[in-house]
């Protein structure tokens, strides 16, 4: 392992030149250089799957047999001269949130855990376009409804940086896979913070784009108009790579964005940020917030890095933040009770049928209770009742209302800066069960990210650094105005160069390597 | 849930009776569902009777991720049916879910439209006919419109193990999700006051007007056999004088013109009974019963209906420009009234006569024959007269057919017009002709042509015959030659049976008075 | 003070068609509670000239043709089906109208 700038990632203890420590950019450049084959490539992951995953669990199936296929077909294309897409062979892990035709597709939920959907979702299709073998379906939250996927039906995740601690979520299973190496690139969903804050506990990279930029059609829907879909990452550059893959304007997704896509590829190659506005957001930040000081240190630095660059920082304020976390847990609540109603075991889905000879509805009831977990039924149960006669003003329609001064917040911010930073989270990895048992406890952790989705704005989590305290990654948070996602990227990738030179190397590279247990 | 059922039928009392007492209110909730290509959120096909569940897909089964997208043409129908309703048409409008569990509908939620319809405060003058020996003349009551909403259909059960498909007592249902989907426009009236005790007809009169303004926008085919109209009555009844409306009860399940007007009387009946015992309507659905014209109790208002409604976060607003609503107005057909009365007007039609013909449903196909040159006289005869006698039995096993269907266009009727006005045919032989035409041997023309038909044009051998009768029938000679000129009619039929009808009646009879030296 | 009761929840988890075991109810219930509780706190924001935002993207009039798409085949729209019968999709029976 001989060159830091070169190999991105090749974390602490690992000796071999392993191909799956390259990164994307690297993989591309050298299949399409005829010095890699895709099979070999994907061969690789799913080795690399089949050994370190029994202990991660951060893939919920596993299709070698469909990823060999593509792999092959690519070699095949590439031998005979064709000119293929940039990502061509390159594997990619998908969010079970993602319809895949004749994969099943569970969104880590009981309820489907045997659902084999008739269709790709957009993003899968464009995946497939992009002729990038789909190693598996990633472990998540229920219905991407958490914050350490400690909510999936089919067991946590385990965070490779320390296996006793969570690996964020809802995406737990794209943060962890792309972090140790199951895989270079991931799909994940983002509703409050379901990519950026699994990037931010795992070291890694993680977009959500603007409202709309990516066609939410085949995503398991949580909320209608706070989803959103993006890549996961070790860096930047290979993060916008899969964004440009993923983007574009849908004709299936009536919310989707008619617009061409960013220059986030030509803007993730960005050095020098000479003359850009950052904003700290002061209600997002600082140990008076609640953040964590080993977190808060890294985000301070990062600050350092980012003037280095040339950039002005100022400290701005979004006062109704405040209501966000209260406002998105009735928006979120109330759209899911909706969402979610179609799982009735009539169509699809696990049926439990009650002794006796019961109706229909009793039926629902009963495999609704069974195939939901608790936080699915807790999420439920607050949209429904926030919906009903005689409530739906004081909650649903006033949240819908601080929803409009949010992102009043953010034109206000927008008009004196370029983008905005934070912290991703307030703290790293905590330990799994830590706050299973406390859902509140668990919601903080989306503090940062919520109002990105409430207001629509893109936002990226780049790492910044480990914490003192306890040695686990931190992230920090970049926020732009809607449609100026290429924004994330310059400043990203600026940064990630920027700290890479006064780290010593990516922050992934500080992971230790995973100990597999039996 | 609990299920109500009434356990006898319920008391009633006369309706005319019930007039002393009481005022009706009503409320017309009608659906119509579009004829559109396809579906209101997705492109699957609408066609009726397809093979069950072939005309589905993720989004109209309601699978994980799916998303809905608006049918542009049926936006602009829901436009046109708000314009044609005198409607105000919004600036803005959303749709937004009605949330509620039933597995006939895939999402368990219907999306539909809830505090923003796309059409609003309208009206529609309805002509309700004079009853026979009451009135003189028809009289007109302005329906006030409500709205006018988009939203989609459910899918269809089946009840298995029970009897007679009926949902009590199945042990389990079938469901086909072809429907579920299809684009519907919900039109709500304003409460229906001041009706009295014509209260019945005129709810019938004007779903029946209402079904002639959606056929003749183009946008449905109205069939309400085929629940492509669908009308759910609410009727209330107050004291008379009184100014607040009594509880309501709506009505289901009410599927013909007949029926709308039956179970409004029923339930006017049925409420009356209840009000004069002293108790109170339950306010509840209630089911209309053809085969025995009453209503059974259904499903009572309950927490239940708590819709949860909120507005579709998968769907954005829709936004019709003043230019859009503008090109819609401009595509408005005439309305069916009005085109009525210019064309009674045009064809010199009675009242009654036109009446008649409208009832029918003869306008169209008089107007086509009228436009391929036949006189509008000679249209009526033949269409209502001849051909809609056939058209009672022209079906299988006896049964009747419409008058599109029996087989005879507009041309072919003004062409055996013509073979008629022309002398060629009697009308004897027009009958032989139509039931060739009907038998699908060709045009009238062809038809006569193969089997011979003509009126013997040669007077030559009608001369003989007039001969002959008239020496056969000295009597009646002689009456004739005293002044009893309509004595000749006798002497005809004779003349016409001596030449096996292939004889013009009109010029045997002008013979027999020319060889008589009488005047006609 | 509590501003969701035990009845509350049992209420909404029915119109959401959640059969609750009654140990789930106080788990929930007791959650629920302290969570309306926190979430209330919108209700501090002045937003009496605040319209609501229901969507991110201001966006208008996406629609498409009226044109048919193939649809899934019988054998796909059922493939998922926990029961089938006749080429539809069984379930139990239906209580409710008749």
């Amino acid at each position: 392992m001989s060159d830091p700038t070169t190999h991105a990632a090749s974390g602490a203890g690992a000796a071999d030149a392993d191909l799956t420590r390259l990164t994307a950019v690297e993989m591309a450049d050298r299949l399409a250089a005829g010095a890699l084959t895709s099979v070999e490539l994907t061969q690789a992951h799913l080795d690399r799957i089949e050994r370190i995953d029994p202990t991660l669990n951060a893939f919920l199936l596993v299709d070698a047999e469909g990823a060999l296929a593509t792999a092959r077909e690519v070699d095949a294309a590439r031998a005979a001269g064709e000119q293929l897409p940039r990502l061509a062979g390159v594997p990619v892990a998908v969010k079970d949130i993602a319809c895949t035709q004749g994969l099943t597709t569970t969104a880590g939920s009981r309820m489907l855990e045997d659902f084999v959907p008739p269709y790709d979702a957009t993003v899968v299709a464009r995946i497939r376009q992009a002729r990038m073998p789909i190693l598996g379906k990633t472990n998540m939250d229920e219905f991407a409804m958490g914050s350490s996927t400690e909510h999936s039906a089919f067991g946590p995740t385990r965070n490779p940086w320390d296996l006793d601690r969570i690996p964020g979520g809802s995406g737990g299973g794209s943060s962890a896979a792309v972090a140790a190496y199951l895989a270079p690139l991931a799909i994940g969903s983002d509703t409050g913070g379901s990519i950026r804050q699994p990037a931010a506990v795992t070291g890694t990279v993680g977009t959500k784009p603007t409202y709309g930029a990516v066609s939410r059609y085949g995503i398991i829907a949580l909320a209608s108009s706070l989803d959103q879909i993006g890549p996961c990452a070790r860096t930047v550059a290979d993060a916008a790579l899969l964004h440009e893959v993923i983007a574009g304007h849908d004709p299936m997704d009536s919310t989707s964005v008619d617009a061409p896509v960013p220059d986030v590829v030509g803007a993730a190659g960005t050095t020098d940020l000479s003359g850009l506005r950052v904003g700290v957001v002061r209600e997002i930040s600082g140990s008076d917030q609640g953040f964590q000081p080993g977190v808060q240190a890294r985000f301070d630095e990062a600050l350092d890095a980012l003037r280095d660059l040339g950039a002005e920082i100022t400290e701005v304020s979004c006062p109704h933040f405040a209501y966000a976390m209260a406002a998105y847990y009735l928006i979120l609540p109330s759209e899911a009770s909706s969402n979610l109603a179609r799982y009735d075991a009539m169509r699809y889905g696990r049926r439990v049928t009650p002794d006796g000879s019961p109706s229909a509805e009793q039926v629902m009831g009963a495999s609704r209770d069974a195939g939901f977990g608790d936080e699915v039924k807790r999420r439920i149960i607050l949209g429904t009742y926030a919906l009903s006669s005689g409530y739906y003003d004081a909650y649903y329609g006033q949240a819908q209302k601080v929803r409009t001064l949010i992102a009043r917040d953010f034109e206000a911010a927008f008009e004196q800066v370029d983008v905005l930073v934070s912290p991703t989270a307030p703290t790293t990895a905590f330990r799994i069960g830590d706050k299973t048992e406390d859902p509140m406890a668990m919601y903080l952790n989306d503090i940062a990210t919520i109002p990105a989705n409430l207001a629509g704005v893109p936002g990226m989590s780049v790492p910044s650094g480990t914490a003192d305290e306890d040695g686990l990654p931190a992230g920090l948070q970049i926020l732009a105005p809607a449609m100026q996602d290429q924004r994330l990227y310059a400043v990203g990738a600026a940064l990630e160069a920027r700290l890479r030179e006064r780290q010593g190397g990516y922050v992934i590279e500080q992971a230790p390597e995973i100990e597999v247990r039996a | 849930m609990s299920t109500r059922t009434s356990a006898g039928p319920d008391r009633t009392v006369p309706y005319d009776d019930l007039l002393t007492r009481y005022e009706p209110v009503l409320g017309l909730e009608v659906h119509v569902e579009l004829g559109t290509a396809t579906k209101m959120f997705c492109g699957c096909a609408t066609g009726f009777g397809a093979e069950p569940n072939t005309q589905t897909c993720p989004v109209c089964l309601g699978l994980p991720g799916a998303l809905p997208v608006v049918n542009r043409t049926a936006v602009e129908s829901a436009i046109r049916i708000g314009l044609a309703l005198n409607c105000g048409i919004a600036e803005w409008c959303r749709f937004a879910r009605k949330n509620y569990f039933y597995p006939d509908m895939p999402k368990n939620f219907q999306t539909s439209q809830y505090d923003e319809p796309i059409a609003v405060d309208g009206w529609l003058d309805v002509e309700v006919p004079p009853r026979e020996g009451v009135d003189e003349e028809p009289f007109t009551y302005r329906v006030e419109i409500e709205r006018a909403h988009m939203e989609e259909d459910t899918g269809k059960s089946t009840h298995v193990g029970g009897s007679t498909g009926r949902i009590h007592g199945a042990s389990h249902s079938l469901v086909d999700y072809n429907r579920a989907g299809i684009p519907l426009i919900e039109i709500v009236t304003k409460p229906l006051t001041g009706a009295g005790e014509r209260a019945p007809e005129v709810a019938r009169a004007y779903v029946g007007a209402l079904r002639d303004l959606l056929r003749a926008l183009d946008v449905s085919d109205v069939k309400m056999e085929q629940g492509s109209l669908r009308c759910d009555a609410n009727v209330s009844l107050m004291p008379t004088g009184a100014e607040r409306f009594g509880t309501r009860t709506e009505t289901k399940n009410v599927n013909s013109l007949r029926s709308v007007e039956r179970a409004v009387r029923y339930e006017m009946t049925r409420h009356a009974a209840v009000l004069d015992a002293g108790e109170s309507i339950l306010q509840e659905t209630r089911h209309w019963h053809e085969d025995t014209g009453i209503t059974t109790s259904g499903r009572p208002k309950s927490d239940a209906d708590d819709y949860r409604y909120f507005p579709e976060p998968d769907l954005v607003p829709v936004a019709p420009t003043r230019e859009d609503v503008e090109r819609l107005r401009a595509t408005l057909p005439e309305n069916p009234a009005e085109r009525r009365r210019r064309l009674q007007e045009e064809w010199g039609y009675s009242d009654l006569e036109m009446r008649d013909v409208v009832n029918a449903g003869a306008v169209e196909v008089i107007e086509a024959t009228v436009a391929v040159g036949a006189s509008p006289a000679a249209a009526r005869k033949w269409w209502m007269g001849e051909l809609a006698r056939r058209a009672k039995t022209a079906g299988e096993d006896g049964s009747a057919v419409g008058l599109l269907d029996l087989g005879v266009t507009p041309a072919h009727v003004a062409e055996l017009d013509d073979l008629v006005t022309s002398g060629r045919l009697n009308d004897s032989m027009a009958r032989q002709t139509l039931d060739g035409v009907l038998a699908g041997e060709g045009s009238p023309t062809e038809v006569a042509d193969a089997r011979g038909l003509e009126l013997v044009q040669d007077d030559g051998a009608l001369q003989a015959a007039v001969d002959e009768v008239l020496a056969e029938n000295p009597d009646v000679v002689e009456k004739i030659r005293g002044g009893k000129v309509q004595a000749v009619g006798a002497l005809i039929g004779q003349v016409m049976k001596k030449m096996r009808g292939q004889a013009d009646a009109g010029r045997a009879r002008q013979l027999i008075l020319d060889t008589l030296g009488v005047q006609g | 003070m509590s501003n969701l009761s035990r009845e509350d929840v049992a209420h909404v988890a029915m119109l959401a068609r959640i059969q609750l075991e009654d140990a789930e109810l106080d788990r929930l219930a007791a959650q629920l509670d302290q969570i309306v509780d926190w979430v209330g706190q919108v209700g501090e924001v002045a937003s009496a000239d605040v319209p609501p935002m229901s969507h991110p993207m201001p966006l208008a009039n996406v629609t498409r043709p009226d044109e048919v798409r193939d649809s899934l085949t019988v054998e796909q729209a059922l493939a998922n089906a926990p029961q089938a019968q006749d080429d539809r999709f069984a379930v139990p029976r239906i209580l409710d109208e008749e």
